[in-house]
Parts: structure tokens; sequence; C-alpha cells
């Protein structure tokens, strides 16, 4: 199977739907002339044409909105912001217009947009860039939360999100861009809300999706070889819709739970999460629920300390053998 | 999609595109026939006795949250959608009681969405703000001022991407003009040459302050920093909005490109029925403009000038809009309220078509 990275499993996604879709548009601040801030378009233009790859200026909420007031007229618009962190700018076109249009006309519009785009911190980028709203997006019944760690599934949930009648937030990751995977030659699509588990294990699940994902494998190896524990890694892929299922499944065999996630503590995806195990698998748990999460204040630009802000390896590892003591 | 600036010194644009002197003469009205006239002016009168039979309801607490009504104001949503064909397209805000009427919708589907009945035309889930007919190319209905003048612009986006000979029409009231959507809105549609009209109806008041206390400068000449052309008219004359609004409506489908307009108007209402309106503008302000330029006494003068209709005859349409209104508050009265499982359908499109759903996994919490 061909390896190709996090980046062009992305570009692969858009070039076929574009292809396969003539009502899909990609726009956003530099997707076309410049090649994608960070280089996910690269080619698209000279492929598709600027009428289909459309370079906007600076301007969120106008462009956003824009493609939220096309998508109810049929188009299916996939717009990129350059960070995840500037959906703050256009967030009532995200989130008043595109979550609940569809709500408040008693179901008679639909918005069949894609809103993608990297959602990480790591890249001393300090606080204003590396926002990871996805629990805030999920907070919107309405919308669709995707957050994919591989390149794998990074093209097949696009492909899914962007056939979706549904507005759905992908959420990518500068970090991973220029991380390699194995990518079927041939078309497939990941349905969205379908968890993966990564890494099969039988004392403790790791609950986790996105980068953390990553770390998490890097962790459990480390229990593997050097603590004879056996750690399961499950990757939620979607936020909402959400495979609850799989989750539970996880617990009944491990009984123990870590969930590690790129957010702030305070009401992220884990609360709703350790809300949901303890509701419906109070009985199989043999120790509270853990987490590891972003250590809780705005993103610090200091590069080495940024590193410990955010869940690695290493903090994995420790909340793992803490949690089994 | 960039476009090379127009000189300074010969830019169309920047110039305001004014009435005619006789708007009775525009070529849009003169083509009017004497039904069509009437029509216009049952249509205004209907908009005006619906509005009022809701107040009656709201008092009498049959309705909640807000109601923003648009008495006063009706020449202007009838004139601008009386010229709209297949592929126009109209959004506003709040204040959409008089559009949704003037494109067509039934009193029965929009008195008992008021209600928050089922038969409501968003099933009770919208409310007054948030009326919506997109079989009749009306999308919404927004409640935060100016978030929906992206959305316009958007509709016109897809017209124009989509190889078809029509117009955006998005509304907004004289307090969205400050808000940075609505500019980021106009600057896209020049930008990319869209085939929308901002339409400003300026009331004078954004909520209890008034233009001079909350804008700064005239209002649609902020369209000549983008490059776009403007035009300003007096609304209460509903033949001198279509005069305007034709121009701009066929430039917009001939040439793809946008306009800003203000259509001066004015509301006798508070800003909502919550509203005391007290504090902000005299009795006498209101009495005035009602007294000289109520719209629809200004277009049953001059059809009962014109011949056209008889006294008895605007009384017969009167009646027939009243009786309307209370046979549609009757017909909300007795209709059903949405169910507490009602509450998670139309949420979204997947959970209300299990057959195709493609995604799996939770898609509601508890």
């Amino acid at each position: 199977m061909p390896q190709i990275t996090y980046r062009e499993a992305i570009r692969h996604a858009l070039a076929e739907e574009l292809e396969r879709d003539p009502n899909v548009v990609v726009m956003g601040e530099e997707v076309a002339q410049f090649n994608g801030a960070y280089k996910v378009t690269e080619g698209l233009l000279a492929k598709f044409g600027p009428k289909r790859i459309v370079d906007t200026p600076i301007s969120e909420a106008g462009f956003i909105g824009l493609g939220v007031g096309a998508s109810m007229l049929g188009i299916r618009p996939v717009m990129e912001l350059m960070f995840w962190s500037f959906y703050s700018v256009a967030f009532d076109q995200i989130l008043n217009n595109a979550a609940n249009v569809r709500y408040m006309s008693g179901g008679l519009i639909n918005c069949p947009i894609v809103i993608r785009g990297p959602a990480n911190g790591g890249t001393n980028v300090g606080a204003t860039h590396s926002h990871t709203p996805e629990n805030v997006l999920a907070n919107h019944p309405g919308v669709k939360v995707v957050v994919p760690s591989t390149p794998y599934d990074a093209k097949g949930l696009l492909k899914s999100a962007i056939r979706d009648n549904d507005p759905v937030m992908f959420l990518e990751n500068t970090i991973l861009y220029g991380d390699k995977g194995e990518v079927p030659a041939e078309e497939y699509l990941v349905p969205l809300g379908l968890a993966d588990v990564k890494r099969k294990g039988t004392d403790l699940s790791i609950v986790t999706y996105g980068r953390s994902v990553i770390h998490s494998l890097v962790a459990a190896e480390v229990l593997h070889k050097e603590h004879g524990i056996s750690a399961e890694v499950v990757d939620l892929r979607t936020i909402r819709p959400l495979d609850i299922d799989t989750v539970l499944q996880s617990v009944a065999k491990t009984h123990r739970v870590l969930i590690v996630e790129e957010q702030k503590p305070f009401a992220s995806v884990g609360s709703q999460l350790s809300y949901m195990i303890q509701r419906e698998a109070f009985d199989e748990l043999d120790a509270p629920i853990h987490r590891v999460t972003t250590v809780d204040a705005p993103a610090i630009y200091s590069p080495p300390i940024e590193i410990e802000q955010l869940p690695n390896p290493n903090r994995v590892l420790k909340a793992a053998l803490d949690l089994l003591a | 999609m960039s476009k090379t600036p127009s000189a300074k010194t010969a830019n169309p644009a920047a110039a305001p595109v004014l009435p005619p002197n006789d708007p009775h003469l525009a070529p849009v009205n003169l083509k009017l026939k004497t039904e069509e006239r009437i029509e216009l002016f049952r249509t205004m009168m209907r908009i005006r006795r619906f509005e009022e039979r809701a107040l009656r309801a709201y008092q009498a607490k049959k309705i909640g949250g807000f109601l923003h009504l648009y008495i006063g104001q009706e020449s202007v949503a009838v004139g601008c959608c009386s010229l709209m064909g297949k592929h126009d397209h109209v959004i506003t805000a709040y204040r959409d009681h008089g559009h949704a009427i003037a494109v067509g919708m039934g009193m029965n589907e929009l008195m008992a969405e008021l209600y928050g009945k089922a038969t409501g035309c968003s099933k009770g889930k919208g409310g007054s703000m948030h009326y919506f007919a997109p079989d009749r190319n009306f999308w919404g209905g927004h409640g935060i001022v100016g978030g929906q003048v992206p959305l316009g612009t958007g509709l016109a986006y897809a017209l124009k991407y989509r190889g078809l000979k029509g117009a955006a029409m998005a509304f907004m009231g004289d307090g969205a003009v400050n808000q940075g959507a609505v500019h980021e809105a106009y600057n896209l549609a020049a930008l990319w040459d869209l085939p929308v009209i901002f339409v400003i109806e300026n009331n004078g008041y954004s909520m209890g302050t008034s233009q001079e206390r909350s804008s700064a400068g005239e209002l649609p000449k902020r369209a000549a920093g983008y490059d776009m052309a403007w035009g300003q008219c007096d609304g209460s004359n509903v033949y001198e909005v279509r005069a305007l609004m034709d121009k701009f409506l066929t430039r917009a489908r001939e040439e793809s490109k946008p306009a800003v307009v203000e259509i001066d108007t004015y509301r006798y209402r508070g800003h909502s029925v919550a509203d005391p309106d007290n504090t902000y503008r005299a009795k006498a302000e209101i009495e005035e403009y009602r007294r000289t330029k109520d719209p629809i006494q200004v277009v049953q003068n001059m059809l009962i000038a014109d011949g056209v209709l008889t006294p008895e005859g605007v009384e017969q349409i009167d009646q027939a809009a009243r009786a309307e209104s209370d046979a549609a508050a009757e017909f909300a009265e007795a209709s059903p309220f949405p169910t507490v499982e009602d509450i998670q359908k139309d949420v979204y499109w997947e959970a209300d078509h299990p057959a195709q759903r493609a995604s799996k996994g939770r898609l509601f919490f508890d």
C-alpha cells in the first residue's frame, strides 16, 4: 500500500471529491495561488481552476458566512481556516447560522458545508493560534466534529464529510501534516462516528483522538516493553457523532480508563466521555477515570515548556502508571 | 477573481442612482396592470392587519419571546419582493413578517409559528424572528444583527456559480451597517462581482439609538469605499421603491453587479413590543409620519385618485385582511403544540433520514 503524508491524504480527498461533484468548491485564505498556507491544497488550482479553488481575503466572518449561504442553495463549499483558532471571528456564522438554520427552519434548509483546517498547539505560536475548539463546536447540536489522527483516517473521513448533508467541522493538525501512513490507492470512505482501536490491550483503555493518539501509542509501547502493561488505544476519530459503544466495549475489557486529549480540562471532550462512561459502565470500572489534558492556562509560547503543557508520551506514561498503581 | 480598480475620474459605480422624478413613469411601474397595482396595496394591507392581530395575541400572552413589528415599513418589503423573478432570492433579519407575506407565505403558518405551534412554518422551532420558505426563495428570518448579510452574499455566489440569471436581496436595518460582517460581505460582493443588493431599511433607529447617535456619515455612501454602486429613495411610496430597485436588480441579473440601496422608512412601534418607546423619540414624530407618509395611505390615495379603487373597494380589502388575520389567529389557536419528542427532530439531516444515514455513533446526548 502506498505511503503518503497526512497533508497529501487530505489533498487527495479534496481532489477526488472535486472530481466527483461539480458543486464542491474549495475556498479560503491562500488556498489557490499560494498553494495553501500549509500546502494542503497545493496543485489544486492548476488542476481545477479558479472557479473551484478560490482565494479569499482575510475575512473569516465574511467568507464562512458566504459559504454557509451558498450551501443553502446547493453548493458544497469546503472552507479552509488557516488555523481553527480563527473560528472565533466567524463564530456567529458557524454556530448561529450553520448550526441552527436547519432547526430554525423546521428542517427545510440544509447546510452541506465543511470547515477544515489545523487546530493544535505545539508549534510555539502562542495563545491566539493554538486553540483546540472541538469541545466548543461539539457543544452545538446541528454540527458534526471530526479530528483525524492518521493519513488513512484523514482521507476517508474528509471524503465522508464532504458528502455529508450536515455541516461538518474538520480539525486537522499542523504537526501531523508531514506524518506518513499507508493509504490505499483505490477509493474508500471512513464513516463519521466510528472509533478505531489503534492498539489492542487488556489492562487499560486509553481513549483519545487527534495527535494525542500518536502520543498514546508511543506511551503504550513503553508500558508494554518496560512495565509489562497491555494498554488499548481507542481513537475516537469523530467527536460528534460519538462512537461511545466502542469505548464501552474497551472499558468492559480493561476496567480502567485514561482519557488523553489536547484540550483544556474544563468542560472538555473528556469531561463528556467521563460522564458517559460512569453513567453507562459504572460497574465495569475498577478505578476512577484519569485524564491527561492540556495544562489549564492559555497556550504558553516558551518552546520547551509548551511541550510540557500539552499531552506528550511522558505525561501519558506517568498518568497510566498512576492509574494502575 | 481580482479585478482592476476603475479610474477615479470616471467611476460610474461611485455615483448614486436616484429614483426617477416621477416613479409612476418608470417602466417597471408603467407596465403594472390594474389588478397588480391593487395587489401591491392588498399585500401591504395584509401585512399590517396580520401584525396588528399578532400584537393583540402578544398582549394576550399567546405569543412568547420578542415581536418586532414592521408596521410603517410595509412598502419596502412589498415593493422589493414584487420584483422577484424565478431566480431571485431574499434574506432578512428578525423584523421579517413583512417579507414573509410579501413572498407569498400564508398567514396561517406564520401566525401558528408565532403561537409556537406545530403547524407553524418552522414547526414552532423558529418563532417570530426565524421565518423561512426556501420554496419561495426566502431564506429567513435571522436573529443576529447583520449576521444574515454574508449568507445573502453566499446566495448570490451560488447563483453566479451555477450560471443562473438571478439576484439576491440581503435586507438589513440601519443598525446593521456598523457590524463587521456586513462590511466583509460588501467587500466580497464587490471583489467577486456578485449579484446581491444590500437593502438598508433605514427606519431611523437601531433599537433606541437614533442614526445620528450610532452611524457616522451617510449609510449607502459606504458602498463607494468598496467601489460599489448605491442608491437611496423614500420608502413611503411603493412605486419609488420598485423604480429604484428594478434598476439594481436588472443590473445584478444581467451584469452580476452588487449594490447598496438605502430605503428610508419608519416604524410606528417600538424596536420590539417589549420596547416602551418613550425614551428616544417624541410621539409627535410618529404621528407626523403616520399623517403624511404612511405607506398604505400613500398608495391608497393614489389608487383612489387614479380611479383604480373606490373607498368601498379599499374597505373591502381592509375587511378581508382583518378577516384573514383573525382566521389565522383561530387556526393558530386551534393547532397543536409540537411534542417533547419533536425537540430533537430537524437538528441533523441524517437523524431525520435514518435509512440514508452514512455515519455511525450517537448524535444526541443526555
